[in-house]
């Protein structure tokens, strides 16, 4: 019963820790919008949570030196951080739409709030189970 | 929770987008400075942004800073006006390069961005509070 409660709880876990990483990056574009030569980053949110709950874990290198790089990306999930393609670069060498990254955000801060609720709901379910009522 | 970073990030942003607005009104304020406490005329100021990576695990997400703040190299500008107290032996008054359009300018940019980064809190506040109500 306490695995079938994680496996349910699990994946909107996961996705939950993707959306606020996300949303950390967006909020960095935002911010960054003014810098000269800062270029805007994303993940691939599909392909991070596919590859957060899939069997298959993500493919790193291992370091026997401390001289060693980190292949393995430095967050949670290990999802990729990729540079988007601009669609108007502007003279500064910045990449940052404000338009798309605004629409971003509020579409990430959506979907987050929507896997809240589905654990919120989820919850409820499990309690009432309980209860036996 | 790498939420919380949101807060840290916005807030550099909003930090350095301030100054940004303070180096508008020094300029603003002194357009007509013909001299000041070095005896020199006023002279423009810019800020400098750079993305500043923060600490922890966070992946690329970066706050920013202002790193310093430049005189502007424009030329300055000369006013003829023999009667000026500041005036050298041509009749020419060295002016402040303070260019009232690009300060303008300068203003709207900052204060948009600040407004944006004002609404990222305002979200993350928002997702905040939700999350510490789930399961109630």
């Amino acid at each position: 019963m306490i695995g079938r409660i994680d496996d349910e709880i699990g994946f909107m876990s996961k996705a939950l820790n993707l959306h606020a990483h996300r949303q950390q990056l967006l909020a960095g574009n935002i911010a960054n919008a003014d810098t000269p030569n800062y270029k805007a980053v994303d993940i691939d949110f599909a392909k991070a949570l596919r590859a957060a709950v899939g069997p298959e874990t993500p493919v790193g290198l291992s370091r026997t030196a401390p001289g060693h790089l980190q292949a393995r990306e430095n967050n949670p999930l290990g999802a990729r951080t990729q540079y988007r393609q601009s669609s108007q670069p502007s003279i500064d060498g910045n990449t940052v739409d404000m338009d798309v990254e605004r629409t971003q955000f509020i579409d990430n801060a959506i979907r987050y709030q929507f896997a809240l609720d589905r654990v919120s709901s989820k919850f409820r379910t499990i309690d009432l189970a309980l209860k036996g009522q | 929770m790498s939420l919380f970073n949101l807060f840290e990030i916005s807030g550099s942003a909003m930090t350095a987008q301030s100054k940004r607005l303070n180096v508008v009104a020094s300029n603003l304020a002194n357009a007509d400075s013909a001299t000041s406490s070095t005896g020199q005329p006023y002279r423009a100021k810019q800020v400098v942004f750079s993305a500043t990576p923060l600490g922890g695990n966070n992946g690329a997400a970066a706050g920013v800073r202002v790193t310093r703040v430049i005189d502007d190299p424009a030329p300055m500008k000369m006013m003829y006006d023999p009667k000026h107290p500041m005036a050298d032996a041509k009749g020419y008054v060295t002016m402040p390069n303070v260019n009232a359009v690009e300060e303008m300018v300068n203003m709207i940019s900052a204060s948009r961005s600040y407004q944006s980064n004002a609404d990222v809190m305002n979200t993350a506040k928002t997702l905040l509070l939700k999350t510490l109500q789930l399961g109630q």
